[in-house]
């Protein structure tokens, strides 16, 4: 599957996207616990203000992703 | 309608243009734009200007879902939206909104609410420039109860 990474998180993770094998019926939280047990600067990047995206589509926690799908972690949106 | 994501500066008299044009009503009553612009100070003080970064993809498609929003909810004939990205200059031209309905109140609401809305749910993070060094901006809670004055109205209706 693969993971993209963006603004703050990017930066603290090191890399805008990774792949990586995900379960069947894991869902976009065991993807994040996954992430933080990387290291110390990918706990720091993922443990607060974290949005997540299933396939270009905000979502949560819960949402159940598979090998197929993008998943995207970002903090809360500064545009405009 | 347009939705659109791009570097270079734009024209707000070819936007206005390109907005009547497609304009369904033909010749809509009234026509609203909005640009933002770089501020040249921060709460800490002066800034030497920002970086936009976007989530190619989404950011496009979550920019055309509130023109759709907007359209549906306060029936505009025609509605525009460009946001730059990268790096821009203090005073530079950052957001563009644009609407054409057939009465003011409509088409002042449409803009107000895209620009509302767009920076509560639009995938696009601003860090600012000052002394050399880059700071990500904070989300700020102003911008949250904007967006949450539209959604206050929907629990109303």
């Amino acid at each position: 599957m693969k993971v993209k990474f963006f603004a703050q998180i990017r930066e603290l993770t090191g890399t805008a996207s990774v792949e990586m094998a995900v379960p069947e019926n894991a869902t976009v939280e065991g993807v994040r616990q996954a992430l933080m047990a990387r290291g110390p600067s990918w706990q720091e990047a993922l443990s607060v203000n974290v949005l997540c995206a299933c396939n270009q589509t905000l979502c949560d926690g819960a949402t159940t992703v598979s090998e197929q799908d993008e998943v995207a972690f970002f903090p809360p949106v500064t545009g405009g | 309608m347009f939705a659109r994501v791009i570097e270079a500066d734009f024209s707000q008299q070819a936007l206005f243009d390109e907005l009547c044009q497609h304009d369904k009503a033909s010749q809509s009553g009234a026509v609203v734009t909005f640009t933002g612009r770089v501020r040249d100070y921060n709460a800490n003080g002066a800034i030497d200007g920002i970086e936009l970064e976007y989530y190619p993809g989404m950011t496009e498609a979550a920019l055309q879902r509130l023109l759709d929003e907007a359209t549906t909810r306060f029936n505009l004939a025609n509605a525009g939206i460009v946001h730059r990205v990268g790096r821009l200059e203090n005073q530079a031209q950052i957001v563009w909104v644009g609407t054409c309905a057939a009465h003011r109140q409509d088409a002042f609401n449409g803009a107000s609410y895209m620009m509302d809305m767009l920076k509560q749910s639009v995938p696009i993070w601003k860090k600012e420039w000052a002394d050399g060094s880059p700071t990500w901006v904070a989300a700020k809670g102003t911008d949250s109860d904007a967006a949450m004055r539209w959604l206050t109205d929907d629990k109303d209706n």
